[in-house]
Formats: structure tokens, C-alpha cells, sequence
């Protein structure tokens, strides 16, 4: 292949990468921003999503579109709610200590693995796309559903971010992240914007992986990548960032995704985590971090 | 949490779990130890332990679940008609978690803790490879199903065999000729980059350039990825034939992508069947794979020509026509590979009544039994076919099966001869000390 069909090949396989990354490491992002908590579980809720979407597309039989519909509905909420049942049950009881936290999640980790696991079992499923149609390059052929995936990864986008930055929950949410002392004198109930800040950040996850799975599968052990990934998206576009995360993960996505069909996957992953020391070296909090307030 | 009442301190909540779990380990290692405190108790009625070394998690658990099926089904067989020396057998299972370091630690829990007679199982290469040395160590006869030249190779030791199933090295030189004579001679081959994949992209190489063919372009694919649509542009554009082998829970996105990206205007494909074992060829988009052929080590659909054994051998692992479960026509077997658990359980019977096994002291002249073998008769108990084994390389030797894709269902079009699939063996275990 010539290098121009091949750069556009490597770069729409970049930005499929980067808009589920985007949702994901959002959810790492918000939950770290507004909490301060490491969710090392974060992968799991991403996983949980794409079995969980296999769950309702079977359990919804028909038409793909109306078993995917569904699971991209409810998938995310089901997920959500294990994630504020894991908060209340898990985190408030440590009181969300940061050692603690990262030890708790760990655990939390291994729970939802194992467990799913035992449920859903060893092997890797796969959900049908709600639509299936191949976009005719001249060069090549590809996937029109992996280019809805942009679109609709987008809309999510946009959603998360009209909630946060336009919405009366985002500025309690903005409130709690800025400083919680003073948003808890305001009347803030600062336990409950946890607890939500927490679901959110797991479902977003799980929106992600919804929408990856009809390309993908679902498999019990697909959560490690996109929590690496999301923390080197995390670390780079500076914790607790929004924008920064953003950035990021589409930096992230389109070299992981340009440097892997030029080079070698391996690579790709080398430089990431090449860029992540980097950047702890020359600019601890991040691209677009701020120094944490005392 | 739950058992922590508000009354308790944290001190005495921690003290009664302590004390819950060493109550836990007492009572395992009581039941660990019973079995070697009294040994004579029930000596010569006491069962043949098998330690079975199978994927039930991780990557390889389709091949695993099914592993341990047709290995029940075997040991029940043999059970019912009086098991080995008299004695039954029982098949002790262990999950590797398809992890060469978990593999190590199984061998070593078969022989310290389970006390195992021999071990025997596992699939995947890096699993063995991971595994074969602890047991050469331990020197416990660790008979695989792995189908990797490993064994065949020399590098493992004078503990491993590998009499059930043919490796790939042979598998692959005795089909060469055919994909060269009928599909084509300019191959690119798609490989996973671990042990078994250098095996295909090694010996095909050879083999292909010894009917005069070449290999434009060698695309090795980590075993983690997921989406391979990124490797696919590196097919050379005057592809003839694509050589595809995947093996990981992604395979079935990598033929949907391979659908996807050449859409109708494809080369002709030969891939190996382990990309789509535990698969049912009917699900959605995989109708791209529509006429293009597979390698088979047994065929998964009963053929025309369906001999009695394989019709007694399906109905014993519970296999319909269509190569999946008689109780869930969801759940696909894999059964071009499996076979091997079948025929090997019956080759340990065999080795163990040559050498007139009675216990783990007579393991060497088991390794001895195992190695004075040169062939197995087509039957009841080796369905698949008549196979040569070649003592110096611990290796078998038997036919292979090419087959094509035809409304969904898999046919067979040419199976090679034994002599095909032979190659001068390049090591001699016989030669290492017991």
C-alpha cells in the first residue's frame, strides 16, 4: 500500500482508538479530579460494560440495532450503579485515604474479574453491530460501523462536558473538585457528589467499551489495556484535568494507532510509556495539570 | 466488613479472621498430608492419578473446556473397562490459567502435593515451554497435546512426549505442496509472535520455498492485540495466497476485519482452523471465509466417508455431526485438536501396562515403555488415524486434513500421507540420562 491510503488507514484506526480512550480515561480523569481516588478498578468498569452489553443484546434477541440500543442504555447505568455500590459499601468506609483507596480498588478489581469470571466465563463473546455496512475506499475497505464509533463517542463527549460545565449538578460537581471544605460549609453533600462523581466516572467507562464491543469482544480480561492506557492519558494530560485529558487521549490514539501500523504495536506502547516518564521528569503535574492547591 | 459488628474493635475483627483463616489452613494441610500418612491403606485398589494440566481460564479456556471433556470422556471409557493395570484411573485437573508461570507451578503441585502418577494436558506453547522443564526436573513423565515443534525440537527433555497429535512443523511441510499446486505459490503468512507462530512462519517458509513459492511478507501479531485491521495494509498487494494462524480471544475480530478490508476482491486464504476452534462458522460475517480453506487436524464435521470410530468417539465426547455439543449446538467444540487428549490417555494406558506400572518409582521404565512405541493403528482409540511415532524426538506422526468452506460447513478436499508430514529428526532424547 502506498503511504497515503496506508496514513489514512493508520489514522482512522488513531481516532477509533482515541474516542473510546477519550470516554475512558474521562471517567479516570473525573473520578481522580473530584475525588482524588486512584481507581485502579477503572479497567474492570470497562469491561463490565462490554459484558454487560453482551448480556443485553442476548437477553433483547431481535434485531442487533434493538439489542444494542438497549445494552447502550442500560449497560452504562448497570455498570454506574455497581460502581456507587462499590463506593458506599467500599471508599466512604475508608474514608476515600489515598493509600487506602488504591488498596480497596485493587481489590474491587479482582472482585468484579473473578466474579465475572464465574459468571459470564472464560471466553471471549462477540456482540453484532447494530448496523454492518464497508466503507469502499479506493485503497481499502473499512468498517462504516468503526467510524459511527467516532461520532458517537463524540456525542457522548459533548454530553459529559454540557453536563459538567452547563448544568447546576456539574457546578456542585466543580465546586466539590475546587475544594471540598468550603463546598461542604455551602451545603454541599459532599458523601452524595462522591458517590455520583464515582458512577459517572465507571459508566462512562462502560459507554465506551458498549460501543467497542460489536469490533472487539467481550472477554473477562479486556480491562488491563484500557486502564493502562487511561492512566498514561491521565498522567500526560495532567490528573485531574478535563481538557488535558482530552488532549491526551487523542495524542494517545492517533500515535498508538499511527506508530502501530507503521512500525509495531510494541512500539507504539514503548513510546507511551517513554512519554509518561517524560513528562513525570519535566512536568509533573502534566500538559495541562495544575499544582495541586495546598 | 459484614462480620464486624460496631461493638468489636478493629483489634478482635482482625484477630477472628486470623483465626478463621488458620483454621482454613490447618484443615488443608491435614487433608494434603492424609494421603501420603497412610499410603498402603488401600494400595493396589488406590486410582492411577493423572495430573491433567488444562486452560480453564485465560486465553486458551475454549481449548481447555474441551480438553477436559474429552479427557473425562476417555478416563471413563478406560474405567469402564477396568481401568489401567487393574487399577482406575483419575484425572486429578489443575488450571494453568493459560500463564507459563502458573503452567511451572501446576507441574510442581502435581508432583508435591497431588502425587500425581504422570501429568499430562496442556495446549498452548508457552505454557509447555514453561512448564516441561520443572517436570524434567522433578522427573514426572509430562506427556502434552500441544502441537508446537517444542517437543520435537530437542530443547525440552527426556520427560516430555508428545504422542497424541502431530506438530506443527510437520503439519505444515505436508500440506505445502498442496496450497503450492493449487491455491498458489506467493504467500504472505499472518502469525501470533510467540512460540507456535515462529513455528508456522519458520518451517512454511522452508517448506514453500522448496516447492519453489516465496513468502513476500511476514506480519507477526503480539498476542494481546485486539484489533488487527492496523497490521492488514502490510499484505503485498501481489498476494496469492494469505496464510493466516491466530490463535487468542480475538480471532473472530480478525476475520471479520479481513472480511472488511477486502471485501470481495480477496486472495485465496489458507489458514489453520485454531484461529476458529470453539467458533461456529455460521456466525455473522464470518460468510467472508466462505470458500477458502482450512488446515484440520480432525475434521469437525463428519464426513461423508465418516468412519466407525469417529462416529463412536463423537457420541463419546457428546459431539454432533457439526462438530459441537450434543447438549448446546452454541457451544462448538474444538476439535481438531482435542482428539489428542483422546488418543494420548490411551497411549499412557498402554505404556503404563507395558511397563507394568505400579507406582511413581517406575516412572523411568514408563519413559522407556513410552519410547519403545513406534506406531499407533487407526481405531477405536485413535480415531483421528494411524500415526508413526518417533521415539528420538518423543513426536507422532499422522495425517492431516485440508478442508474448504462450503455453505457454512467444512469439507474436507485433500488428506495428506504420513510420509508427507516426515523430517529427519535434529535431536534424540533416548540419549539423556533418566
Amino acid at each position: 500500500m502506498d503511504f497515503g491510503p496506508f496514513f489514512l488507514l493508520a489514522t482512522l484506526e488513531g481516532l477509533v482508538q482515541a474516542a473510546v480512550l477519550c470516554l475512558t480515561a474521562l471517567g479516570l480523569s473525573l473520578v481522580f479530579g473530584v475525588m482524588r481516588v486512584v481507581n485502579v478498578a477503572h479497567g474492570e468498569f470497562f469491561m463490565l460494560g462490554a459484558v454487560m452489553a453482551w448480556w443485553v443484546a442476548t437477553w433483547a434477541g431481535g434485531h442487533p440495532a434493538l439489542g444494542f440500543a438497549l445494552a447502550l442504555l442500560l449497560a452504562p447505568l448497570l455498570v454506574g450503579a455497581i460502581a456507587w455500590a462499590g463506593e458506599r459499601l467500599v471508599l466512604k468506609r475508608v474514608s476515600y485515604d489515598p493509600e487506602a483507596t488504591i488498596v480497596a480498588t485493587i481489590g474491587m478489581l479482582y472482585i468484579i474479574q473473578q466474579t465475572t469470571l464465574l459468571t459470564f466465563g472464560p471466553d471471549a463473546r462477540a456482540v453484532n453491530p447494530p448496523f454492518y455496512f464497508r466503507v469502499e475506499f479506493p485503497w481499502f475497505g473499512y468498517s462504516g460501523y468503526k467510524l459511527c464509533v467516532i461520532a458517537a463517542a463524540l456525542v457522548l463527549l459533548l454530553a459529559t462536558w454540557f453536563l459538567i460545565t452547563r448544568t447546576r449538578l456539574g457546578l456542585i460537581m466543580r465546586a466539590t473538585r475546587f475544594d471540598r471544605e468550603t463546598a461542604e460549609n455551602f451545603g454541599i453533600a459532599v458523601g452524595q457528589v462522591y458517590a455520583m462523581v464515582f458512577a459517572l466516572g465507571a459508566a462512562l467507562a462502560a459507554a465506551g467499551a458498549v460501543l467497542v464491543v460489536p469490533v472487539r469482544q467481550a472477554h473477562y480480561l479486556m480491562g488491563i489495556d484500557p486502564l493502562l492506557l487511561s492512566f498514561i492519558v491521565v498522567i500526560i494530560g495532567g490528573l485531574g484535568s478535563i481538557r488535558g485529558t482530552l488532549v491526551a487521549a487523542l495524542l494517545i490514539g492517533l500515535s498508538d494507532g499511527i506508530i502501530s501500523v507503521f512500525f509495531s504495536p510494541t512500539l507504539a506502547k514503548m513510546i507511551s510509556t517513554l512519554a509518561v516518564a517524560l513528562v513525570l521528569v519535566f512536568r509533573p503535574q502534566g500538559l495541562f495539570g495544575i499544582r495541586a492547591r495546598a | 466488613m459484614s462480620n464486624r459488628t460496631n461493638k468489636d474493635s478493629p483489634d478482635t475483627g482482625r484477630r477472628k479472621t486470623l483465626r478463621t483463616l488458620g483454621a482454613a489452613a490447618g484443615a488443608g494441610v491435614a487433608a494434603s498430608l492424609s494421603p501420603t500418612l497412610f499410603p498402603r491403606a488401600h494400595a493396589q485398589s488406590a486410582p492411577i492419578r493423572i495430573g491433567a494440566q488444562f486452560h480453564r481460564t485465560g486465553i486458551g479456556a475454549s481449548y481447555g473446556r474441551w480438553y477436559e471433556r474429552t479427557a473425562q470422556a476417555a478416563a471413563k471409557l478406560i474405567n469402564d473397562e477396568g481401568g489401567i493395570n487393574g487399577r482406575p484411573v483419575e484425572l486429578v485437573v489443575e488450571d494453568d490459567g493459560t500463564d507459563p508461570k502458573r503452567g511451572a507451578e501446576v507441574v510442581e503441585k502435581f508432583a508435591a502435593q497431588h502425587n500425581v502418577d504422570v501429568a499430562y494436558g496442556t495446549l498452548f506453547s508457552h505454557v509447555v515451554n514453561g512448564s516441561a522443564p520443572r517436570a524434567g526436573e522433578l522427573k514426572l513423565p509430562y506427556i502434552v497435546v500441544s502441537e508446537g515443534y517444542h517437543v520435537a525440537s530437542g530443547k525440552l527433555n527426556r520427560y516430555v512426549f508428545q504422542p497424541g497429535i502431530t506438530d506443527v512443523r510437520s503439519q505444515v511441510i505436508s500440506m505445502a505442496p498442496w496450497v503450492a499446486s493449487n491455491l498458489g505459490r506467493k504467500v504472505t503468512m499472518i502469525f501470533p509472535d510467540y512460540a507456535f507462530g515462529h513455528d508456522h512462519r519458520d518451517y512454511f517458509s522452508q517448506a514453500i520455498a522448496a516447492q519453489g513459492g516465496e513468502v513476500l511478507e511476514l506480519i507477526a501479531i503480539p498476542p494481546t492485540e485486539t484489533s488487527f485491521t492496523r497490521h492488514l495494509p502490510r499484505i503485498a498487494r501481489d498476494t496469492e495466497v494469505l496464510y493466516h494462524v491466530m490463535v487468542g480471544p480475538g480471532v473472530l475480530t480478525f476475520v471479520k476485519e479481513l472480511g472488511q478490508h477486502f471485501g470481495s476482491q480477496r486472495p485465496e486464504i489458507f489458514g489453520f482452523i485454531d484461529s476458529l476452534e470453539a467458533v461456529d462458522l455460521k456466525t455473522p460475517q464470518l460468510e467472508f471465509l466462505e470458500g477458502t480453506y482450512f488446515w484440520e487436524g480432525y475434521p469437525r464435521y463428519a464426513q461423508p466417508d465418516q468412519t466407525e470410530h469417529d462416529r463412536f468417539y463423537r457420541a463419546a465426547v457428546s459431539v454432533d455431526d457439526n462438530g459441537a455439543s450434543i447438549s448446546d449446538p452454541k457451544d462448538v467444540s474444538t476439535y481438531a485438536h482435542m482428539f489428542g487428549c483422546w488418543e494420548t490417555l490411551f497411549i499412557i494406558k498402554q505404556a503404563m501396562e507395558a511397563s507394568d506400572y505400579g507406582g511413581p518409582a517406575d516412572r523411568a521404565r514408563f519413559v522407556e515403555a513410552m519410547e519403545a512405541m513406534e506406531s499407533f493403528e487407526e481405531g477405536r482409540n485413535h480415531p483421528q488415524g494411524r500415526k508413526v511415532f518417533d521415539a528420538r524426538i518423543h513426536q507422532c506422526f499422522g495425517h492431516q486434513s485440508i478442508s474448504k468452506v462450503e455453505d457454512g460447513r467444512l469439507n474436507v478436499v485433500h488428506r495428506t500421507s504420513i510420509e508427507d508430514g516426515r523430517y529427519e529428526a535434529e535431536a534424540d532424547y533416548t540419549t539423556m540420562p533418566l
